[in-house]
């Protein structure tokens, strides 16, 4: 088992090292230069573009630039944004919490719906409900995020007027975030009502995000319990006279559970990357919203420090559902 | 589970409605996040309205709704006949703003006014890289240049020392980025080594003071007690940070916010039918053009620009590209700005006449390019379908043009090539009201290379507007700058396509909200019902 840890963990080292030569690579690859999109029609004369490029260390040869950048890395510097002029860290952090919780709620909806309606289409496979719910996750799949968000804000919000439009809290609350994560800050506040208000907040982003997730571990869960059923010990524990409920609920789904865990973990990259459209829609204060900012003015410290701290976490958490993976397949681990 | 989330969302629903609030809170659906809180770092407008329009103030101010400059923390100002000495008496009983990093203990004086100056004009001011160090609007403005020294003459005299005259300085006075702030709070983060907080925690002397921000979230301020003006009529100013503009105005009509900024322009329409909003719109400071180069042949020859010019419907832009909301333009400035000549006649639009003006010319099978930029702008809402319908026009006339785009900063950068290829769509809104910030800027010798796109420098031309900018007699101004159109008009180094309108959908409890001409958002002298 520790071999097993140490390989992933040292497989993860030349993840990083490529991750920083392309994002580094690929800001710098797309046009447009930062200073000019920073000065707008009013312009700049070139020798103030010239001063400015070097006090940002533009001037400097490509690779002493990446160089300088990956050194910084190593001493836990990201750098200042170019258009705030603050620490990219202090950015990206005060930022973070807020995708993590819609990230995590995003995540719940989409396991808790995803895994019983995937069981229970294939128990019934054929039947309405499969053809349904399937048919469902098919077009939630291919929904287009953007177009979805709008579309449950003026029937839930406009309408009906049952869920607020956009935001974490009423404006009514103030309170000085403590954790970052507003379920909980609603919480320690002990103010009447912030708590609802972060939850009627939660809803709509919630679903917009959750939904590809949710189609997906459905399907997977479907294909995947629908391989199990067919296997011999369900056969078996179905001749011993055990409960369906029992059959299906701990010998199947067990099982079926090894490629799901998987798919969730890939998931979460996913739910990165819905955030960024996610959070535009709801005004939500998230990281994607921010590195799509950063990247349509070129803040290169903003986009590689962004880019790199999410990859990190994709990194962390696809590494965790991998050890995860050992721990509930023995087959994995000793696989040489 | 149904019945739970129908019940949190009455719930919400009341507790949204503005009646909610007890003290009178106005809540802005802002289009993005303030870049920082120290308007001389930035270039933004979404940064002007959240630092300088609310909690600063300026010596000389624009008067709400107009361009026209009225005093600001200075009560009268005196200019020398040789025009290189601005004297400034400023304002008594001035407060700056409590926080809770500061506790005034003095009035506004003269040497806020040396700190606010200098930290932007001299190198070796400790104040001058912090924050990055950054001053592009003063830069902008030729400030450097242009400043000789700020000094102090007693504690509410300043005077400005020029290196030339400038008869715009006073109306350059009155932009964001000449800001007025705290020099004792300035020298106190010094002392403490933290120097970088009056930049992020800001200390003024105007109608509302920061009470908190949260990145991409929300800006809150409340009223500033003791402002000298007299207290802000609302007690509280949420800006409620919004980026998309569909969802701003569903905000809107749910009441979470009263006023919103850059209406989707498919909105309008149900916003003119919404019985709950007013929507207020008012002409915008700015033009849109389409720029020759006129060092390149065919377009070094007046008449060929002349002739393109003749050949545009600018008509069918208005309503195709604009959906009505604009106005043709015959000037280079736009009709809000004084000097602006009523009598300059526009080019006609005739393909006729102008497919002979091109033989006269010698012009046969020209192929050239169109710009069109990548990006939506007040002055231009659609550069692709602007210029198809040039492209179109043109076609008619037996000039073949390519359209080109790049992104947008390339554009910008490689707009400005002396021997750029083609003709360049492209605009400006306007910064302090005053022509010489259209002429000067975007048409005079020294901008080409630079923000002149059509690298004309017509000494003619150029004689008229360096000449305004000496005068300090208006009506002599006004003269030589309604000269200088209808030279402009006659040369034809741009064909002037449109002024847009600018709409602000507000909600119906708003009192006196006003257009701010130069695209601001200012929330003092509002009210609600």
């Amino acid at each position: 088992m520790l071999r097993f840890f140490l390989t992933r963990v040292a497989l993860v080292i030349p993840t990083f090292v490529g991750i920083t030569l392309l994002t580094f690579a690929m800001i710098r690859l797309v046009p447009g230069d930062p200073i000019e999109l920073l000065a707008g029609e009013r312009g700049v004369t070139p020798e103030r573009h010239a001063e400015l490029r070097a006090s940002y260390g533009f001037d400097k040869p490509v690779l002493e630039q990446y160089w300088i950048y990956v050194n910084n890395i190593l001493h836990g510097d990201l750098g200042n944004s170019i258009v705030t002029r603050q620490p990219v860290v202090n950015e990206f952090f005060t930022l973070f919490p807020a995708t993590v919780e819609l990230s995590i709620c995003a995540m719940l909806f989409a396991v808790f719906i995803g895994l019983p309606v995937g069981v229970l289409a294939a128990v019934r496979r054929g039947s309405v409900f499969d053809h349904t719910v399937m048919g469902a996750a098919l077009t939630g799949y291919s929904m287009p995020i953007f177009w979805w968000g709008l579309l449950l804000i003026i029937f839930f919000s406009g309408i009906l007027g049952w869920t607020p439009v956009s935001g974490r809290i009423s404006l009514l609350y103030f309170f000085e975030p403590v954790t970052g994560f507003m379920l909980i800050d609603s919480l320690l506040s002990g103010e009447d009502g912030a708590f609802t208000s972060a939850v009627s907040h939660l809803i709509l982003p919630t679903i917009v995000l959750g939904t590809i997730p949710l189609a997906v571990i459905a399907r997977q869960t479907r294909s995947a319990m629908l391989e199990v059923l067919g296997e011999d010990y369900v056969r078996t524990a179905r001749a011993k006279g055990l409960a369906p409920r029992r059959v299906i609920g701990v010998h199947a789904l067990r099982n079926a559970l090894i490629p799901v865990i998987t798919v969730i973990g890939l998931q979460v990259g996913v739910l990165f990357a819905g955030a960024v459209l996610t959070e535009t829609i709801f005004s939500w204060p998230g990281i994607g919203k921010w590195l799509i900012d950063s990247i349509s003015r070129r803040d290169y410290p903003s986009v590689q420090g962004g880019i790199l701290l999410i990859a990190t976490t994709v990194i962390l958490v696809n590494l965790a559902v991998d050890l995860v993976y050992g721990l509930i397949n023995p087959r994995i681990r000793y696989r040489r | 589970m149904k019945r739970t989330l129908i019940g949190a969302g009455v719930v919400m629903s009341l507790a949204l409605s503005p009646m909610a609030f007890a003290a009178k809170t106005l809540v802005y659906c802002s289009e993005g996040s303030p870049e920082g809180f120290n308007p001389s770092l930035y270039t933004a407008g979404t940064t002007f309205d959240a630092s300088s329009k609310s909690i600063y103030n300026r010596l000389v101010e624009f008067d709400r709704g107009t361009t026209n400059v009225v005093p600001g923390l200075a009560e009268t100002w005196s200019v020398s006949d040789d025009g290189l000495e601005y004297t400034f008496n400023l304002r008594k009983g001035v407060k700056f703003q409590t926080t809770e990093n500061f506790t005034p203990s003095r009035d506004f004086n003269a040497d806020d006014v040396i700190y606010s100056f200098m930290r932007q004009f001299d190198k070796e001011n400790p104040y001058h890289n912090v924050s990055g160090g950054s001053y592009e609007y003063f830069n902008g403005m030729s400030m450097p240049d242009l400043l000789k020294d700020v000094v102090k003459v007693d504690d509410y005299t300043v005077k400005f020392v020029l290196n030339r005259p400038e008869a715009p300085m006073i109306a350059n006075l009155g932009m964001d980025f000449a800001s007025i702030l705290s020099a004792e709070y300035a020298d106190k983060m010094l002392a403490a080594g933290t120097p970088e907080n009056v930049d992020l925690n800001p200390v003024g002397t105007g109608p509302f003071q920061l009470v908190s921000y949260q990145k991409d979230a929300v800006i809150r301020y409340k009223a500033h007690p003791d402002y000298w003006a007299g207290k802000a009529q609302i007690d509280n100013l949420i800006f409620a940070i919004t980026q998309d503009p569909s969802v701003r105005y569903q905000k809107l009509k749910a009441g979470e916010c009263q006023i919103m900024p850059y209406p989707n322009p498919a909105d309008i329409e149900a916003m003119k039918a919404d019985a709950d909003v007013n929507l207020l719109e008012q002409e915008g400071l700015n033009v849109g053009y389409l720029a020759y180069n006129t060092k390149m042949p065919p377009f070094d020859n007046a008449k060929v620009r002349k002739a393109l010019n003749m050949a545009i419907n600018k008509q069918a832009i208005i309503e195709g590209v604009f959906q009505g909301a604009g106005k043709v333009a015959k000037n280079p400035i736009p009709p809000t700005i004084w000097s602006y000549n009523e009598a300059t006649v526009d080019d006609p639009y005739d393909p006729e006449a102008a497919k002979k003006m091109l033989d006269e010319a010698g012009v046969s099978g020209l192929k050239t390019k169109i710009w069109a930029m990548p990006v939506q702008r007040p002055y231009n809402p659609n550069a692709r379908r602007m210029a198809e319908l040039i492209q179109a026009d043109w076609a008619a006339v037996g000039v073949e043009a390519e359209i080109v785009s790049y992104e947008w900063g390339e554009y910008l950068k490689r707009s400005k090539d002396e021997d750029r290829d083609g003709a360049v769509l492209l605009g400006w809104t306007g910064d302090n009201g005053d022509p010489d910030n259209f002429l000067a800027v975007l048409l005079g010798c020294d901008g080409v290379g630079g923000s002149n796109r059509a690298q004309w420098c017509y000494q003619p031309f150029e004689d008229l507007i360096q000449k305004a900018k000496v005068v300090s007699d208006h009506a002599e101004r006004t003269k030589l700058y309604e000269q200088a159109q209808l030279v402009f008009k006659e040369q034809a180094p741009w064909a002037t396509i449109a002024h847009s309108v600018v709409y602000m959908p507000v909600r119906k409890e708003v009192v006196d909200y006003r257009i701010d001409p130069f695209g601001g958002h200012i929330f003092y002298g509002v009210d609600l019902k």
